[in-house]
């Protein structure tokens, strides 16, 4: 197996490999007929060439894995819908994106929502479905409208209706926006959600594959997970396993956020590192130096610049302590308390904690009175054990992964900045001064970059 | 209970009066066409929410009869759903629904000094409308742009790498009447029209679709950098920590990473902060009842403390 950059290499061109990305600089990328101008829909003619478990299988010995967090196999979600069962199968698509940092299947979707569309079809034949759904969060009209577009012109063109290309297979596709809530990010309270319910997750077994939307056999995957397959279904399995790992093959998006010159969408083979991303798009801002980072959203544990030449992919970042989540790269330089930035992630779990299990929902609300207080040089020093128990308490404990999301970034603050929080509880205070983690704070540097 | 008691306890009046017959007509038509859309009809809950918010602005006592109608539900099961989702108005606001993100990174950017910066400015608190109806002043959770940060969402259009400066000057112009675009995203329209495309109406304005083109500035990135094309801020003397190995091994932790213990700059540590940042709406007190925990909280920020608000997003947003 390759891994496609050598750890040492810096030239952007070796190291990044846009795909998804390719054409997003061209006029009109959101159009049908750009997308088809850059071999758009052909991954599909492939696909419904084939016998769906053919399909299947193809994307399963490409070894794609789940983009939304998690790292699961996508070809073996697929293999899990039983088949012959005579009930109807769906597909639902998580474009929920609402993970803390989290921010590539927005701009994926912004400006090439076909990939999508077409992944779709090719995912709906594959499993034998008729109907899939698009969960879109709802606080994104931009996407919502290039959406509605997307799928107004695949119907058009023959692509999503009935007996698409004269294949025999009838699918709808229905865009539904959400209404705001994270939790629905998860799939069984997106499944509630998209039933009309209030959105919080459903006991497991059943698992959705066997009793998901209307109690029938579902697949809920993410965006980006969904948008990949065109590629590998035109392009081959051989191609896509060149990208990356053993384990992790193929490319994905890295969102590059924070105190870095150059914050934006990074697509490289699984296995780069935040050494190599920060090299060679201008590193941290000028003057300053990485504190923590997260490797994929607020919920994955935090890293520091011990952890920079860490291979982000599933395996490396699980064994560096970690996750992989969503590849949200967020950085933050030494201006920026970390109690502070915790402090907010947990009130983001305290609001968005769904209320369903004690563990989390009681939890979180505690570990915020806990923060706050040793913030504004009210903590006492027991509170830094007290802290470490009540994310224990709800980690692991919790009905949901949202419970271990609000327990990572307090383990991991502890465990590499516990003398900052001692800080805030002998000095009764917090000793950053906020206003130098601005954008604007060292505005001669900084300047014009971001515009 | 009448109108005139003293005492509100919060609970709805039924039954709620029906929309006039010409508005009940025109959503019939539209709620059959949501419905059509799904093969559970339960699945248009929150479409329909959306599209009564789009005819009243937020969603009445009038719009959850006329949901729980259209699915044959009760106004209870509906009310348990509108209190759930964030997005669902209980009460009647601004034209232009104006979203500052607080959440970690957006704040530490920006985000806290711009919400902070419009508070004042405006004589409104979190989710407070200014006296002329026009602008509702709210924070945010993360909206998926963090690389556009600091972000702030008007009518949940995306306005990119704000400062306190340009969105004063936003809300002026809102407040003025005068013609505002979004960095992504289309001109503005009012919230009930963007409460409508919520619905699933697609936005049939020319134009709409294609404005502000396509990829934002920081999307194209590493797009331009795998092109060979020039990234502004590349340089030999932006560099990263180096390595702690010359043969560069790895994951080796470095001899000279830098202590958490001394923070470089800041206010002097017997200085206790003023109202800190975070004080937006997650829960607020700490119990007087838990003697061995923190030392009993004072109420932050003006925000007016709830005890009951660990129930989560359904309570936290009631009124």
């Amino acid at each position: 197996m390759t891994v496609a950059a050598e750890i040492n290499e810096t030239s952007p061109e070796k190291i990044l490999a846009p795909v998804l990305s390719a054409f997003w600089d061209q006029p009109d990328s959101w159009t049908l007929e750009t997308y088809r101008r850059h071999e758009g829909y052909e991954g599909m003619r492939k696909a419904l060439a084939m016998a769906p478990d053919d399909v299947i299988a193809y994307v399963k010995d490409a070894g794609l894995r789940g983009r939304g967090g998690a790292g699961f196999p996508t070809g073996m979600k697929w293999q899990f819908i039983p088949q012959g069962d005579g009930k109807p199968h769906y597909l639902v698509v998580n474009a929920d994106e609402s993970e803390p940092g989290t921010c590539k299947d927005i701009p994926l979707l912004f400006a090439n929502p076909h990939s999508l569309i077409e992944g779709i079809v090719i995912a709906a034949h594959a499993i034998r479905s008729n109907h899939a759904f698009i969960y879109l969060r709802g606080e994104v009209v931009p996407v919502l409208r290039r959406l509605h577009e997307a799928v107004r012109e695949a119907y058009a063109a023959g692509f999503l209706g009935k007996d698409i290309l004269g294949s025999g297979l009838d699918l709808d596709v229905i865009v539904h926006a959400g209404a705001g809530a994270y939790i629905c990010g998860e799939e069984t309270a997106l499944l509630d959600s998209l039933e009309g319910r209030r959105g919080q997750p459903r006991l497991r077994p059943p698992f959705p594959a066997v009793a998901g939307l209307y109690a029938c056999p579902t697949v809920v995957n993410n965006v980006e997970s969904i948008a990949s397959v065109p590629a590998i279904m035109n392009k081959g399995k051989d191609w896509f396993r060149s990208m990356g790992s053993e384990k992790s093959p193929g490319f994905t998006l890295y969102s590059l956020s924070g105190h870095v010159t150059n914050p934006g969408q990074y697509e490289a083979p699984l296995g780069v590192t935040l050494r190599q991303l920060l090299d060679m798009s201008g590193g941290i801002r000028r003057g300053h130096r990485l504190k923590f980072w997260t490797p994929g959203g607020s919920s994955t544990p935090m890293f520091t610049d011990e952890h920079l030449d860490v291979p982000l992919d599933y395996e490396g970042v699980g064994a560096a302590g970690s996750m992989l989540g969503t590849k949200a790269l967020q950085c933050f330089d030494e201006t920026t308390c970390v109690v502070r930035a915790v402090t907010r992630w947990t009130e983001f779990y305290a609001h968005e904690s769904c209320g369903k299990c004690t563990p989390c929902r009681e939890g979180t609300y505690w570990l915020v009175q806990l923060l706050r207080d040793i913030e504004a040089g009210k903590g006492v020093r027991d509170d830094l054990d007290k802290l470490n128990d009540i994310a224990d308490t709800i980690n692991g404990k919790s009905f949901c992964a949202l419970g271990d999301g609000a327990a990572s970034p307090i383990f991991s603050s502890l465990k590499y900045f516990r003398e900052e929080y001692e800080q805030h509880i002998t000095g009764k205070g917090c000793p950053f001064d906020p206003a130098k983690s601005t954008v604007w704070a060292d505005n001669d540097a900084h300047l014009g970059v971001n515009a | 209970m009448t109108e005139t008691t003293a005492t509100s306890l919060g609970m709805p009046q039924l039954p709620a009066p029906d929309y006039p017959a010409d508005v009940r007509a025109r959503l019939d038509a539209d709620a059959r066409e949501v419905i059509a859309r799904y093969p559970g009809p339960r699945s248009a809950l929150l479409p329909l929410l959306h599209l009564v918010q789009a005819e009243e602005g937020h969603v009445t006592r009038t719009g959850i009869r006329f949901c729980a109608e259209q699915l044959d539900l009760t106004t209870a099961e509906v009310t348990a759903v509108v209190t759930f989702y964030t997005m669902y108005r209980r009460r009647a606001s601004g034209d232009y629904q104006v979203g500052v993100c607080t959440n970690t990174l957006c704040a530490v950017m920006g985000g806290d000094a711009i919400f902070d910066e419009l508070k004042e400015h405006l004589g409104v608190g979190n989710g407070e409308t200014t006296e002329d109806g026009a602008v509702t002043l709210e924070h945010i959770e993360c909206n998926a742009a963090c690389d556009f940060a600091p972000v702030v969402m008007v009518n949940w259009e995306f306005f990119d790498n704000q400062t306190p400066q340009s969105a004063k000057q936003l809300v002026d112009d809102l407040r003025a009447g005068r013609t505002v675009e979004p960095t992504r995203g289309a001109p503005l329209c009012t919230f009930k029209e963007t409460a409508r495309m919520l619905a699933g109406f697609p936005d049939r304005r020319p134009g709409a679709v294609e404005a502000t083109g396509g990829a934002g500035p920081a999307s194209l990135v590493g797009l331009r950098l795998a092109k060979g094309e020039p990234v502004a801020g590349r340089g030999p003397d932006h560099v990263i920590a180096p390595r702690a190995t010359a043969d560069g091994t790895p994951d080796a932790p470095r001899a000279d990473a830098p202590t958490t213990g001394e923070p470089p700059s800041g206010r002097p540590s017997d200085e206790a902060p003023g109202g800190h940042p975070s004080s937006h709406d997650a829960p607020q007190q700490t119990s007087a009842s838990d003697q061995a925990g923190p030392s009993p909280a004072t109420p932050e920020g003006g925000a007016t403390p709830r005890g009951d608000e660990t129930a989560g997003p359904a309570v936290e947003e009631g009124e």
